[in-house]
């Protein structure tokens, strides 16, 4: 098992790919921007989401109600169970400028919102 | 009670054609009825199971694991749908010729349709498991009463039941001796959406980035939401916004399928020549 051997030259020369691949990946070095959403009473808050056209967004949802949701959109491409009293991270792909909207599937009356790239 | 009957429908629906499809491409193969029952008593039960566990799903891979389970058990019924049209190349065409023949009896002695049934327990539990999810929701939050949630499920599943039907009874009516294009050719393009559909979810959760512009939007000609576009949905993987990483995964499925199909056909006529 002489290949496996790492000597301090084997060392020194991974730590310069893995840097080299990472300046290579800007997308996993800039972590995307976060946006706080909440679930309360069935309702988004916001309900209207500002995001920057053509760049990658997390949306941090709160569910605050005791009801699973399923928060629903055939625009963003999103189809994500929320179950009571949790959060989930839902990442949206780079957005080209438009309005994306979305709603709480299992209250579709009252859950509804709107991501607006731009 | 409308908002359950309407989502009730709509998810029995969603189900019912993938487990028409699969009727209609099982025809006259032994205890395929059966086989069918076990595929959607199994898949209930999942539902069940996979309603009461989402927050646990959810909660693997950082948080992603509840699109990675959708890719994966999306990606096990497209392998599924594959190996039955593989093996359809092969057998098909002489399974066709006996029905004709014997007047669509059943073919004693053939291997199960199994491949099919756990494609009908993977629809059911994906749909299913929304409308557990549903339903519990309203029973824990007491908004609603239970008679009027037991009314919308049952008329719901009925209805859904009723339009799965009469695609089912529609797709009787094809001659045996073109049957075996036809549900070729309708498993082939559900294989594909549902391989497009699972890419989504892949990165959805953030494992394969890139490719994630749109190709194009007909939302305006027939969007995703309405009745005929979820039934294009499932049929054959309609959506009004593709990613170009879903159109070449669809483009992928649909060749990886018909290339097999070939193969097994081709190595079969080498077969019968020798």
């Amino acid at each position: 098992m002489r290949m496996m051997c790492v000597t301090p030259r084997h060392e020194a020369a991974i730590a310069t790919l893995v840097t080299a691949l990472c300046l290579g990946l800007p997308a996993i070095a800039d972590e995307p921007a976060a946006i706080n959403v909440t679930i309360k009473d069935h309702r988004f808050t916001p309900s209207e989401i500002h995001v920057p056209a053509g760049k990658p967004t997390v949306l941090i949802v709160r569910n605050q109600d005791p009801a699973v949701e399923e928060f629903d959109s055939t625009a963003l491409k999103v189809e994500k169970v929320i179950v009571g009293d949790t959060y989930a991270t839902i990442r949206l792909r780079p957005l080209g400028p438009g309005r994306y909207p979305f709603m709480g599937e299992y209250h579709a009356d009252t859950a509804q919102g709107v991501v607006i790239a731009e | 009670m409308l908002a359950t009957l309407l989502i009730v429908f709509r998810e029995v629906f969603e189900a019912g054609l993938i487990v028409g499809i699969v009727l209609s491409a099982t025809r006259g193969m032994a205890r395929r009825g059966l086989w069918v029952a076990y595929g959607v008593t199994a898949g209930v039960a999942g539902a069940c199971l996979v309603a009461m566990f989402a927050g646990e799903i959810a909660s693997w891979f950082e948080g992603a694991g509840q699109e990675l389970f959708n890719a994966a058990i999306l990606l096990l019924a497209v392998v599924m749908l594959s190996w039955h049209n593989a093996w359809m190349a092969s057998h098909g065409r002489a399974m066709a010729r006996e029905i004709s023949q014997v007047g669509a009896a059943v073919i004693a002695g053939e291997r199960p349709p199994a491949a099919l049934a756990i494609v009908c327990g993977v629809a059911v539990l994906r749909e299913g498991s929304e409308v557990v999810l549903f339903l519990y929701g309203i029973a824990a939050s007491g908004s609603g009463s239970a008679a009027g949630m037991i009314a919308g499920g049952v008329l719901g599943v009925l209805a859904g039941v009723a339009v799965s039907a009469v695609m089912y009874g529609g797709l009787l009516t094809v001659p045996v001796r073109h049957l075996f294009a036809v549900t070729s050719t309708l498993i082939t393009l559900l294989a594909a959406g549902l391989a497009a559909q699972a890419i989504a979810f892949i990165q959805q959760a953030g494992y394969a980035e890139g490719m994630e512009g749109t190709v194009w939007d007909t939302s305006w000609l027939l969007s995703d939401d309405s009745l005929m576009g979820r039934l294009l949905h499932t049929l054959i993987g309609y959506t009004a916004q593709p990613s170009w990483a879903q159109l070449a995964v669809y483009l992928l499925t649909i060749g990886m399928i018909l290339g097999l199909m070939q193969l097994v056909a081709t190595r079969q006529g080498e077969v019968v020549h020798e």
